[in-house]
């Protein structure tokens, strides 16, 4: 199906006859951060190439450009050796190019037929969804798509409905097909299933762009693997050649750029005590798995693994935000398991939360008044019914000076501060209180060097104060350069425990895909 | 930057008091205008009809008193919903509220037993507390079951309504109204005062403005106030400081019901001294107050000058009435064209509008 060019093109790698896909040098820039900086991406045809990275690495970014969805700052795209402009999804798929997203975008109250003609070009007038019955049969036969065309979307499963995505994408025509972190919503067996039908298409020669953070699904399914870190392809190597521990390494990134003055810790009390703690996902599916750890005074114990192994919900459970379904939290000895967040809080639990937009500030309240926030109802800013306005101005000025808080004032919109100065404001909320107890969610994510540092600084500060620190971290660099301990976790259980001196990334790179569980076993 | 045929979009992030201030003008303007239409298609010079508008509204002791009459259950509906929508709790039972509070102010005022001086002050307290429980009904079902509080609060005021109708109908029909659907008069110790020649209750209209001042108070100074906002801009935020979503709802709907219920009061006992039709103790204030409270954007204080004004269509709609010969209803298309409106510059408020240019970008026009 695919139509080949051969016309002569100035760059030889693009007029291959068997390159799909080039993408060169694109940079794409956001407010504060570079997304992606001069990235080259190739795809030849009749390959599944994975898309490797952290979140914020820049792959979703890449791939948007790809489709349409955002346009490039600078670089060229071309198909098959032509050059080509992507103004919209609409373009894309007019190039034969499918996306399926991470998050469907279906019509639940909808057929799966009619949601494949659901802006389908030449679909008929009249009963439209009849007329597309036939083609998806005939695509599930031919990939191993079973799905019933007459099946309402909310009745399927996540696995079924990510067919609907790839048969939407493939009666479009397209030739190559994006995939976005497609097995995050799958059952184990139906990860199966999706790598079956991608060896189909392989077969049938369309080409898949397969982004992935998980070392084993590259192994697996791809044929090739591109690397990215912090906005920049760090490598594209043939899958064949390369080991998990040598991805593990590039995807995170060897060489540590700050070196942090870190003096020898002295453990004291214990401050954080879990014992077989379980919980669910949101999805009502277990997520912690029998967890127990402590964390003492004058410590940091990081906690590193893979996102979506049970890391949020672990952070929530203790911060009083999910309920444990079994085993006890402790804080400075006294248990809080299932208490309201309040009461944890005042206990002296600092929370720097993952969602630091959604959870961590009040968009549309000042500067001041996300500082105080649940600390409001507590002297010195509340006494009785009454808020003591002139103690919230005088601790603003305070925080925005110590945390060298850049905004026009204390009155301005949260909202209207950089994503390093509203980690700022929101560290200078927590830990003002000097809390025996941090919990440190992605403190440095998405962040620029300067911001990181100085969050680095703040963090090896608490913990010289006498501060215990729980870190979760998706960067393993953060975590050797801070913890004492690192914790891996997987698929909501701990793979074990090492210190950061002894252990190599590599060793902690395997643990984190799951690695250790067979050894010990 | 979204484009849309030959206009750019820019997203805008804090519109400016003097953007929100002339945006709302504009809005209220663009309504004048295509209501001059309206008036012109029903065969009246729109310059004739806003010249006697204005003549006998703004320009009479009379029309002005009118005005402060209708003013008096806008505001405090008003000022209620303000403090439901800083909260994100979507309160459109004002109207259900109001006869609440004049149901139990009926009762204060003929079935109670009471009498003398603490009597008015009495009906105003039951007032508040019937309001209160009718808001609160929907804040419980809100929190606890998840029902869609625009739905609940919407379906209140339909049971509420024919609650009055029962009542008026059935027990409280008043043995000497000779078969109509009234309840008795009112004895004279549950009659509000009013303003010499006019049928201002001004206890009720300064009840009022000391409600829109005490929510400012609240919702700027107070820890109810400040979690109040928290749970409205960002319910993420508040679970993550551990406010609790039913305290704040609850409060949230008390004050807003109570105020709603304090209009209905003032309404029985200031103007009709009796319960009678629901449509005739609230000419839709519940609803108007809607418009009110949005056109207010979230500030109490502003809902004095939108509730005044409010109150001057209101105003007008009758004098519309007698001396064009047009229908009452005439002020609800009023109201609808400018709520129309209004939402209809949310957009410029938030996205920053142009012209495209070939070749050239595009150019700012409405941006200021």
């Amino acid at each position: 199906m695919a139509e080949k060019r051969t016309d002569a093109h100035p760059d030889s790698l693009a007029s291959h006859q068997n390159v799909a896909l080039l993408m060169r040098d694109i940079t794409k820039v956001f407010p504060g951060v570079v997304a992606n900086d001069k990235v080259t991406f190739e795809l030849k045809v009749g390959e599944v190439h994975a898309l490797l990275g952290e979140n914020g690495a820049g792959k979703t970014t890449l791939m948007n450009i790809l489709y349409g969805l955002y346009q490039a700052d600078s670089g060229e795209i071309y198909l098959y050796g032509k050059r080509v402009r992507i103004r919209s999804p609409r373009d894309a798929i007019r190039h034969r190019i499918g996306m399926v997203h991470q998050h469907f975008k279906l019509v639940p109250r909808h057929t799966v037929a009619e949601n494949v003609v659901l802006g389908l070009d030449g679909a008929p007038f009249l009963a439209p969804a009849r007329a597309v019955e036939d083609e998806i049969l005939q695509l599930g036969e031919r990939y191993g798509l079973k799905v019933d065309p007459k099946a309402y979307i909310w009745q399927l499963s996540a696995g079924e409905q990510q067919r609907v995505e790839i048969i939407k994408a493939l009666v479009r025509g397209a030739d190559i097909l994006i995939l976005d972190e497609p097995t995050s919503v799958l059952t184990p067996q139906e990860v199966e299933e999706l790598f079956k039908i991608l060896a189909r298409m392989r077969e049938e020669g369309h080409s898949v762009i397969f982004i992935t953070h998980k070392l084993d699904e590259v192994m697996e399914v791809s044929d090739r693997v591109t690397v990215m870190r912090r906005g920049k392809v760090v490598a594209t190597l043939s899958t064949a050649d390369v080991n998990k521990p040598t991805l593990a390494k590039m995807m995170v990134g060897r060489e540590v750029v700050f070196r942090l003055k870190k003096v020898a810790c002295e453990r004291g009390q214990e401050a954080l005590v879990v014992e077989d703690l379980w919980a669910l996902s949101d999805r009502g599916l277990p997520a912690l798995k029998g967890i127990s750890f402590s964390v003492c005074r004058g410590e940091i114990l990081g906690i590193a693994g893979v996102a979506g192994n049970g890391q949020k919900e672990l952070v929530e459970v203790i911060t009083g935000l999910r309920r444990a379904t079994r085993g006890k939290v402790f804080v400075l000895g006294d248990e809080v398991t299932n208490e309201n967040p309040r009461r944890i809080a005042d206990k002296g639990v600092a929370h720097i939360p993952e969602e630091r937009l959604k959870r961590g500030i009040v968009p549309e309240m000042s500067v001041a008044e996300n500082l105080i926030l649940k600390r409001h109802h507590r002297s010195p800013f509340c006494h009785g019914f009454f808020l003591n306005l002139r103690a919230v101005k005088r601790f603003a000025h305070h925080a925005i000076e110590e945390y060298a808080i850049m905004t026009p004032g204390p009155d301005t919109p949260a909202k209207l501060l950089s994503g390093g100065n509203i980690q700022r404001l929101i560290l200078a909320r927590e830990l003002s209180g000097e809390p025996a107890l941090v919990i440190a969610a992605h403190p440095t994510y998405g962040l620029d060097v300067g911001a990181t540092e100085q969050i680095r600084q703040i963090l090896l500060e608490q913990r010289r104060r006498g501060a215990a620190i729980l870190l979760i971290s998706e960067d393993l660099e953060e975590l050797m350069s801070l913890a004492d301990r690192i914790a891996v976790i997987f698929e909501g259980e701990i793979m074990g425990e090492v210190s950061p001196e002894a252990a190599t990334l590599e060793e902690i790179g395997l643990m984190m895909a799951g690695e250790k569980r067979r050894v010990r076993r | 930057m979204k484009r849309l045929g030959p206009f750019v979009f820019e997203r805008r992030l804090a519109p400016t008091r003097t953007a929100i201030l002339g945006y709302s003008l504009l809005a209220i303007l663009a309504a004048l205008v295509v209501m001059s239409f309206i008036f012109w298609a029903y065969g009246v010079s729109p310059i004739k009809a806003y010249t006697v508008i204005g003549r006998t509204t703004l320009g009479s002791r009379f029309g002005l008193m009118e005005i402060l009459r209708r003013t008096i259950p806008l505001l405090l509906c008003g000022v209620g919903l303000v403090i439901a929508f800083r909260a994100k709790f979507w309160n459109i039972g004002a109207e259900g509220q109001l006869l609440a509070g004049a149901v139990a102010a009926t009762w204060v005022a003929l079935f109670s037993g009471v009498s003398g001086p603490v009597k008015l002050p009495l009906m105003f307290v039951f007032g508040f507390a019937a309001g209160a429980l009718w808001g609160i009904i929907p804040a419980l079902l809100k929190v606890k079951l998840q029902v869609n509080d625009v739905i609940s609060t919407l379906m209140m005021n339909y049971i509420m309504a024919y609650f009055v109708k029962w009542l008026i109908y059935g027990p409280w029909r008043g043995p000497t109204m000779r078969g109509f659907a009234y309840t008795d008069l009112f004895p004279r110790d549950a009659w509000l005062p009013l303003i010499r020649y006019s049928k201002v209750h001004w206890p009720t209209l300064l009840v009022g403005l000391v409600a829109a001042m005490l929510v400012a108070l609240i919702l700027s100074r107070t820890r109810l106030g400040y979690e109040i906002r928290v749970v409205g801009d960002s319910p993420d935020a508040a679970h993550y400081a551990g406010i609790s979503f039913l305290g704040v709802s609850l409060w949230v709907m008390l004050l807003s019901g109570g105020l709603a219920g304090l209009a209905g009061v003032g309404e029985v006992a200031g103007i009709h001294h009796r319960l009678l039709e629901p449509d005739h103790v609230s000419l839709g204030y519940g609803y108007t107050a809607i418009i009110v409270a949005w056109l207010a954007r979230g500030s109490p204080l502003a809902a004095i000058i939108t509730s005044l004004l409010f109150g001057l269509i209101f105003a007008a709609g009758d004098e519309i009435k007698v001396t064009l010969q047009m229908p009452f209803q005439i002020t609800g298309v009023f109201n609808g064209l400018i709520l129309f409106f209004l939402i209809g510059v949310e957009v410029l408020l938030y996205w920053k509008v142009g012209l495209v240019r070939k070749g050239k970008g595009w150019v700012g026009k409405a941006g200021s």
